[in-house]
């Protein structure tokens, strides 16, 4: 095919989706328009049934909780997919990882850079505790709590502290804060079945103040152990990622 | 459609406020992700994108869905960005 010919199948394959894209686009609903009733119904009646004034909350742990258990799964399996297959690397000799510039130490890390880490840690790990432990009373969760905690973690290394990172991180512990996380939400959701309740059905005391501390029952607890695995999975995947580079570096250098 | 129940939303910011200020962010982030296309340099190209995820997070907010700010802010501005940087440091030692 000569180019102008190719060029000419583009032009004219261009301007057939340029018309269909605009021609679907005179379709679609106008901006904000939410036809389905489940939205207005959850809105009316979430807060009396599930005593959580965060409806996404009770609609990700409660209403849909099964589908969380599927996300919580694939975060999971991912996490245990990087580990497997960088720690079988590991024993392996990578040759072509070898650093070529010998004698070349890293860069320090520069005193703003730990001092902004260092100052940001204690916070973010407040936070991430406030976010994973309030998701019934404001907009937060496990997940979002999860990632502020793991961030915390990275806040470590990169105040140049890789030893400490490792040290308040193992990965033994990590390994098992992932699965207990995991496997706390899946042991919450069968926790129902000998009270011949459906999966997941909350079965905890729902408190009487909407949106306190001790309210909506499952739905908080199952918020912490969403909120550990996160953690976990995230420090885990970064630590395997951390220590193949640090390792090249190492024997390179 | 069938209107099961009537939700009046108490706007607190007045309306044509709150859509100046979507229209706005929606501009950004139009730019942001443009930008980050553009950037030909892989390790500029993950700072550029750890801003755009910021933006992303200001469009959340705009929109009023606090929760995904929240994951977005810790994913997109944090958490993806470090795991390029990591996965192109290997790389580069590779290349070296």
């Amino acid at each position: 095919m000569t180019p102008s010919a190719r060029r000419w199948a583009f032009l004219i394959a261009g301007a057939g989706l340029v018309a269909f894209y605009l021609w679907g686009l005179t379709g679609l609903p106008g901006f904000g328009d939410y036809p389905g009733p489940y939205g207005f119904i959850l809105n009316q009646v979430a807060v009396g049934q599930t005593k959580a004034t965060a409806v996404v909350s009770a609609i990700n742990f409660e209403y849909r909780g099964f589908d969380t258990v599927g996300e919580e799964f694939i975060l999971f399996v991912a996490a245990a997919g990087v580990s497997v297959v960088l720690r079988h690397l590991r024993g392996e000799r990578d040759r072509s990882a070898m650093d070529e510039a010998l004698g070349r130490g890293a860069a320090p890390t520069s005193d703003a850079v730990r001092m902004v880490a260092l100052v940001f840690t204690g916070p973010t790990v407040v936070i991430g505790w406030y976010l994973a432990t309030h998701a019934q009373t404001s907009p937060s969760g496990g997940f979002q709590g999860g990632v502020v905690l793991a961030t915390a973690f990275i806040l470590i290394y990169l105040s140049g502290q890789f030893l400490m990172f490792k040290r308040v991180s193992p990965v033994a512990l990590a390994d098992a804060a992932e699965a207990v996380g995991a496997g706390g939400f899946a042991l919450v959701g069968l926790s129902a079945l000998p009270l011949s309740m459906p999966y997941l059905s909350n079965v905890l005391p729902l408190g009487h103040t909407p949106g306190a501390i001790d309210s909506s029952g499952t739905i908080a607890l199952i918020s912490l152990f969403v909120g550990v695995e996160v953690a976990a999975a995230f420090v885990l995947i970064v630590g395997e990622l951390l220590e193949q580079t640090l390792l090249v570096r190492q024997e390179g250098g | 459609m069938t209107g099961v129940v009537a939700v009046t939303t108490p706007y607190s910011v007045p309306v044509p406020l709150m859509d100046a200020l979507q229209v706005t962010v929606l501009v950004l982030v139009a730019a942001g992700a443009t930008a980050v296309v553009l950037t030909r340099r892989p390790v500029r190209q993950v700072i550029v994108l750890s801003a755009y995820g910021l933006m992303l997070a200001i469009l959340f907010m705009a929109f009023q869905a606090p929760d995904v700010t929240l994951s977005e802010l810790t994913v997109g501005g944090v958490a993806l960005p470090l795991l390029l940087l990591l996965a192109l440091a290997k790389v580069r030692k590779k290349e070296e």
